[in-house]
């Protein structure tokens, strides 16, 4: 038995089913996965990746040559991969490939929480959904047995709640790798439209194969049968916990598990047939809610997140469900008082500290200034004492908003964008910027590391100002600085000179992330 | 026999340590666990909380029910009170005294001792200071989980003393006797 974090089950599961490769970018709550491969299977390629879209093509590529893969993300990243995960269905796999997507419901870290679901869905191809950490463990070498069995990548979703939380985990024997056997069937990889329609005609054929497997699976079905139960509860993957928690067989009700999709149609119906109502229990968006309610007819009665029954937002709990389910919880203790929110913040001595004092005192000598923001610890910037961002939306925005509304007239338009940002999504909207001439000053601060989700290594760690050049920006106009109070006349002097600039500037404030550096020096101190 | 535990704190206090030792203690005694985790943008300096669940049972949810937790064991004052509601009624208290103030505004200190105080199962501690005093600056979070043990129940003192004397093995000897040190002086106070 091992203790061990959902991630980390994952990571392991697909190690023992016999990987060659993990391919990801990090965010949270997927990262630990990646970390766990790099520190235990030096077998396994695992660098990080510099966005998910180069993560998911690069384990497709692993996949033409006949090994196994896994490629992992939170579900923003599947927005970033999604155009080589779609097509992906449409050439098929050799070697078994299975896309981890860990969604962030109640948005704990994230910008919005999209079920990723939908996109399985989208691509047609077939999603598992654990609810425990051993069942995420034990669905990784199925999961890529189906893979290639059917020719086809599996989705594997997760929520916070599993990646994160840790359970003890009893492990099986290690499957050797697949051996080098890269695939000579050029009309499934080459997706010229004559191609790709076969390819498609061939992936919706499959639909009753994916159906079937689902309806036969080993993670789907009856899990508490009640003799005449009244209510039944569809619980989708951790929803079945939630739903176990309220001991269901003492209230009279019946569950089906779902654990594996497209829906079960047939087992669901059968299930139906022997209540008088179905809650459907899901944590995300209500993707089952929808499709059960179109496979039974208005005549049914559903209750679930879009009839209220369910709050429509938010990761379930025990207590939500519960409540769903007729239990009546009094807490022994109402909120208390002297209590208040404590949001996080930067660093004590963080550089991007300077670089917002900086901003700030330049930014209030100009009527209209606007600060486009982009994701990572920076985004704190937003909160007090800075209030310094206009901006945040995803990964690379800050260049391409000011870009835009720089076009429209907005002066002084200023981004600031981290390293690892920078180079996931954020050299593209650059070389835009530079061929279009536009007026904006473009503050990279790198603190030579992705720090917002741990520290992991980034991509353009000493590449930045040769990045920079090549893509166009004039070389008195990349500017190096180290954010420290002692240096703030210089660094306000320099963002002041390249505002006034006409055209594309990048500062770049560079001093090593706090975390990291206490890192290095308590491990310095023990060696 | 069940124990639910609320562990709190702010991010960077040394929770997730007094986790991973509980969480070893568990394995070794062959009991069922969850526990439930905050990573990311919440460790910078946010309020961080995990959810640890004990069994001689299997357990199926990560979380804990609201008034079901039988422990709520916290670095920080306010921290303690935020999660009440989770504390079942025969539940207890453990927490430091030390209110960690990074945020402008932080309540009435005396107010939020006397709203602590006024609960019927509370035990607090100057941990800082108590690990200060005996030049273990490092270990306050030991003194906390020292105080926690008396009402664990589900994993006895000695237990949880091994699961010290291995979770910090790899830091060496020194590090392992001043983490003991500091777990007895929170087991013998009061």
């Amino acid at each position: 038995m091992k203790l061990l974090l959902g991630d980390e089950a994952v990571a392991l599961g697909a190690v023992h089913a016999g990987i060659s490769g993990v391919y990801a970018y990090p965010g949270t709550p997927s990262t630990e996965i990646t970390e766990y491969i790099q520190a235990h299977a030096p077998e396994v390629r695992s660098r990080w990746c510099t966005n998910e879209k180069t993560a998911m093509e690069a384990a497709l590529g692993m996949s033409y040559a006949g090994k196994r893969a896994l490629v992992c993300m939170k579900h923003v990243g599947m927005n970033v991969a999604a155009d080589a995960f779609v097509n992906s269905a449409i050439t098929g796999v050799n070697g078994g490939l299975v896309v981890l997507a860990a969604d962030d419901p109640s948005m704990h870290s994230s910008q919005n929480e999209q079920d990723s679901r939908f996109y399985g869905k989208f691509a047609m191809i077939p999603i598992l959904e654990p609810s425990s950490q051993q069942e995420a463990y034990d669905m990784m070498p199925y999961a890529y047995a189906l893979s290639e069995e059917l020719k086809l990548p599996v989705l594997m979703r997760v929520v916070t709640r599993l990646a994160h939380s840790r359970a003890e985990i009893a492990v099986r024997e290690p499957l050797a790798q697949n051996a080098l056997n890269p695939d000579n069937e050029r009309t499934h990889w080459v997706l010229l439209p004559a191609n790709a329609r076969r390819q498609y005609a061939s992936l919706v054929e499959k639909q009753s194969q994916l159906l079937a497997s689902s309806e036969e699976s080993p993670y789907n079905g009856s899990k508490c049968k009640t003799q005449g139960a009244r209510l039944g509860v569809i619980a989708c993957g951790i929803a079945y916990n939630y739903v176990m928690e309220n001991d269901p067989q003492q209230l009279g009700v019946s569950v089906l598990k779902v654990s594996q999709y497209p829906l079960p149609e047939s087992t669901i119906k059968e299930f139906a047939a022997q209540c008088d109502a179905l809650l459907i229990a899901e944590d995300g968006q209500p993707m089952v809610e929808e499709q059960v309610k179109s496979l039974l007819g208005a005549g049914y009665v559903l209750k679930g997140r879009l009839t209220g029954d369910l709050p429509r937002m938010g990761e379930l709990t025990p207590d939500s469900v519960g409540q769903a389910l007729g239990v009546v919880v009094e807490p022994a203790y109402t909120c208390a008082q002297n209590v208040m929110p404590r949001p996080p913040a930067l660093c004590q001595g963080c550089g991007h500290r300077d670089v917002y004092d900086a901003l700030n005192k330049v930014a209030a000598e100009y009527a209209d200034a606007r600060i486009f923001g982009d994701i990572g610890c920076y985004t704190l910037g937003a909160l007090p004492p800075f209030r310094a961002i206009d901006s945040c939306v995803d990964m690379g925005a800050s260049i391409t908003m000011a870009k835009g509304a720089a076009d429209a007239g907005v002066h002084p338009a200023i981004a600031v964008i981290g390293d690892s940002t920078f180079t996931h999504s954020g050299m593209t909207g650059l070389l835009d910027a530079v061929n279009d001439k536009s007026r904006i000053t473009v503050v990279i601060s790198d603190n030579l590391t992705t720090a917002m989700t741990g520290g992991q290594d980034s991509a353009g760690t000493n590449k930045f100002e040769a990045i920079c050049l090549g893509l166009g920006v004039e070389p008195e106009h990349v500017r190096v600085v180290v954010p420290l109070p002692k240096n703030m006349e210089e660094i306000t002097h320099i963002i002041r000179e390249e505002i006034e600039y006409d055209g594309v500037s990048v500062i770049i404030p560079r001093r090593e992330c706090m975390q990291t550096l206490k890192r290095k020096l308590r491990q310095n101190k023990t060696k | 026999m069940k124990k639910d535990i609320i562990l709190a704190g702010v991010g960077g206090q040394g929770i997730l340590t007094i986790a991973t030792i509980i969480g070893d203690a568990a394995t070794a005694a062959g009991l069922h666990l969850k526990q439930a985790e905050v990573h990311g943008m919440s460790q910078r300096g946010g309020d961080v909380q995990s959810n640890l669940r004990l069994s001689t049972e299997p357990i199926y949810s990560d979380l804990i029910r609201q008034g079901a937790a039988d422990l709520i064991i916290s670095m920080e004052p306010m921290e303690a009170l935020r999660y009440v509601p989770y504390l079942s009624a025969e539940g207890w208290i453990v927490s430091s005294s030390h209110p960690f103030k990074n945020i402008p505004n932080y309540p009435d200190e005396e107010a939020l001792m006397n709203e602590l105080s006024a609960m019927p199962h509370v035990a607090t501690l100057p941990i800082e200071e108590v690990a200060k005093e005996h030049s273990l600056p490092k270990s306050a979070n030991m003194v906390l989980l020292g105080m926690s043990a008396r009402y664990m129940e589900i994993l006895t003192p000695e237990q949880l003393r091994a699961s010290i004397a291995r979770v910090f093995a790899s830091k060496g000897d020194k590090v392992v006797a001043d983490n003991l040190k500091a777990f007895d002086l929170g087991l013998n106070e009061q």
